[in-house]
């Protein structure tokens, strides 16, 4: 702060020797425009805008389908058609089905949790590159944005999980008490899609050809997860180590810990537990720090 | 700081190097905005010359060889501006396209940061400009209650500038109906009336008053002066030299990233009609 000697120099000075601007700047208490807030500033800043991230997810999800006949019923359709699609491929054609008791509950399981995680992540590469004229016209933290589109991926989930809970039960699995979990293992998702959807909108945000990549990486680890085969029943020959890689890759993990509790109506082992909870803490310290750490710089295209 | 500009003010009120203040906030005459020789550099994709287009073949040559993106070019927008905004004042900003004006006001708003130089604020300086975060498939509704959150307003903050929104845009029942079925003033007349529901310390506007009748440019003039008074600071680019003449106090003329002229509005901008 400055001293009462120096305004008061200023102010009788009327046509003084020029000074610095960055003097004149400092002694007047103003600061530089661009600065990143520290990580607890940034999230109270976070938190106030909840209003605008919950909105925004909203308003998107709305806008998306409103040029279209069925409109909202689309967000019911499309896990369905991908689960049909699915099931006519691996379960007809290629006759898994044989192999896998209650196949299509198996399959449309895997389809559900796995295109949660893989939406996010597309969506959230693209949620910085793809609103920069947002981000060039107003103040607000950046992180907003993944977060809205993830929160947009969670409304969508909502109907996806209806879904495949009524096909769970219409393939003849019972009501269990522990389907009381679901919501948890979703929150643990939801959390590793938070930090995932952050990192990945970093990368996209200064890597522009991330999103003709990600289409190709997704798909290799769609059918690395085991949403269509059993891990260890394909991994039977397989050596040690490449079993536990395959079962330690965080979408198989939240796959089966859901067949789990939806299927095979058993209180999933504690090296699942681990597995989830690692995954999601750890992707969100890291997404979210990754993210922070270039605040101040998304924008500048 | 509050203290000080008060004293400040008591020793010497008429000592403040800005023209005609006959306001009588106390805060008028302390720098709001200063910006020290700053330099804005942008990258932009895309828009190859036809010699440098090719095709996958000559793409994956220069990769081999290590060359950059061709298409990726470094524009030099602004170069080297410095001045001084004071409490009170409304700056007219103007220049042909191209000159610089819009990406001098987002490096005002801190929304690009400088290539060298810097821009110091006494907190935030807002854009005028929330059509980023609106939605042409949504109601007119959805869009207010959007544009508003956008801005960092609260739920209670939204209801209560709710009414007066729609009041100001003119649009009546349209309102229920998606902006994608407005007219263009009508589109440009909600956007003005969501943005400028906002107080705002120092306030920045781009060519907000392009579009829209008579009658409505009469009626946003009028909340300019009234954001003016209460801001502050204001700044405004435009194309319409009228308003700026009727708004401002001060005018900077840019011209090609540099200013050509600054200072009294009829002076600058009779300049400006000359060149």
């Amino acid at each position: 702060m400055s001293q009462p000697e120096s305004a008061l120099a200023e102010a009788q000075g009327g046509g003084r020797a020029p000074e610095s601007l960055a003097a004149l700047a400092e002694r007047h208490g103003l600061r530089r425009a661009i600065a990143r807030p520290s990580m607890p500033a940034y999230l109270r800043q976070l938190w106030d805008r909840r209003h605008f991230i919950l909105t925004y997810a909203t308003s998107r999800n709305v806008s998306k389908y409103s040029e279209s006949m069925l409109g909202q019923l689309w967000q019911v359709l499309t896990p369905l058609l991908n689960a049909a699609v699915y099931w006519l491929m691996f379960g007809v054609i290629l006759g898994q089905s044989k192999k896998i008791e209650n196949y299509p509950a198996f399959l449309i399981t895997g389809v559900m949790v796995f295109t949660f995680t893989q939406r996010t992540v597309i969506s959230g590469a693209k949620s910085i590159s793809s609103n920069l004229s947002l981000i060039r016209a107003l103040h607000f933290p950046r992180a907003a944005l993944p977060l809205a589109y993830v929160i947009q991926e969670l409304q969508q989930l909502g109907y996806s999980m209806v879904v495949l809970v009524l096909l769970v039960l219409v393939t003849g699995e019972p009501v269990s008490w522990l389907w009381l979990l679901i919501p948890v293992v979703l929150l643990m998702q939801l959390v590793f899609n938070i930090g995932t959807g952050m990192f990945m909108a970093r990368l996209g945000a200064f890597m522009r050809d991330m999103n003709q990549l990600l289409p190709f990486i997704t798909r290799t680890w769609l059918y690395a997860s085991g949403v269509f085969y059993a891990i260890d029943d394909r991994t039977k020959d397989l050596p040690d180590f490449l079993r536990w890689a395959l079962e330690f890759n965080p979408a198989a993990a939240y796959i089966e810990f859901m067949r789990d509790l939806l299927i095979y109506q058993r209180f999933p082992e504690r090296w699942a537990w681990v597995t989830c909870i690692f995954w999601a803490v750890f992707a969100l310290i890291v997404g979210f720090w990754y993210f922070w750490r270039a605040e101040e710089r998304y924008g500048r295209g | 700081m509050a203290e000080l500009t008060k004293e400040l003010s008591q020793v010497a009120p008429q000592t403040s190097e800005t023209q005609n203040h006959e306001t009588q906030n106390p805060k008028a005459g302390t720098p709001t905005v200063i910006v020290d020789d700053l330099h804005i550099v942008y990258k932009v994709y895309g828009s190859a010359s036809d010699a440098e287009k090719g095709n996958a073949a000559s793409a994956l040559m220069r990769m081999l060889r290590r060359q950059g993106r061709p298409q990726m070019k470094e524009v030099h927008a602004v170069k080297g501006v410095s001045f001084v905004a004071h409490h009170g004042d409304a700056i007219g900003i103007i220049g042909r396209n191209g000159s610089g004006k819009s990406t001098l006001l987002r490096a005002i708003a801190g929304l690009l940061p400088p290539h060298k130089g810097a821009v110091y604020t006494n907190g935030q300086p807002s854009l005028l400009g929330v059509n980023a975060a609106l939605m042409k498939e949504l109601t007119g509704e959805r869009n207010i209650i959007l544009g508003c959150y956008a801005m960092g307003m609260t739920p209670s903050e939204v209801r209560e500038k709710y009414d007066e929104i729609v009041d100001f845009s003119g649009i009546g029942d349209f309102v229920q109906f998606p902006m994608s079925t407005y007219s263009s003033g009508m589109g440009a007349r909600l956007r003005f009336a969501i943005s400028s529901a906002k107080t705002h310390d120092v306030l920045l506007i781009d060519e907000a008053l392009a579009t829209g009748d008579r009658e409505f440019k009469k009626k946003s003039q009028q909340r300019i002066k009234q954001m003016r008074d209460a801001a502050g600071t204001v700044f405004l680019v435009a194309h319409n030299l009228d308003v700026i003449e009727e708004t401002c106090n001060r005018v900077i003329w840019l011209h090609k990233g540099k200013i050509r002229m600054e200072g009294d509005p009829q002076e600058v901008l009779e300049a400006y009609n000359k060149a």
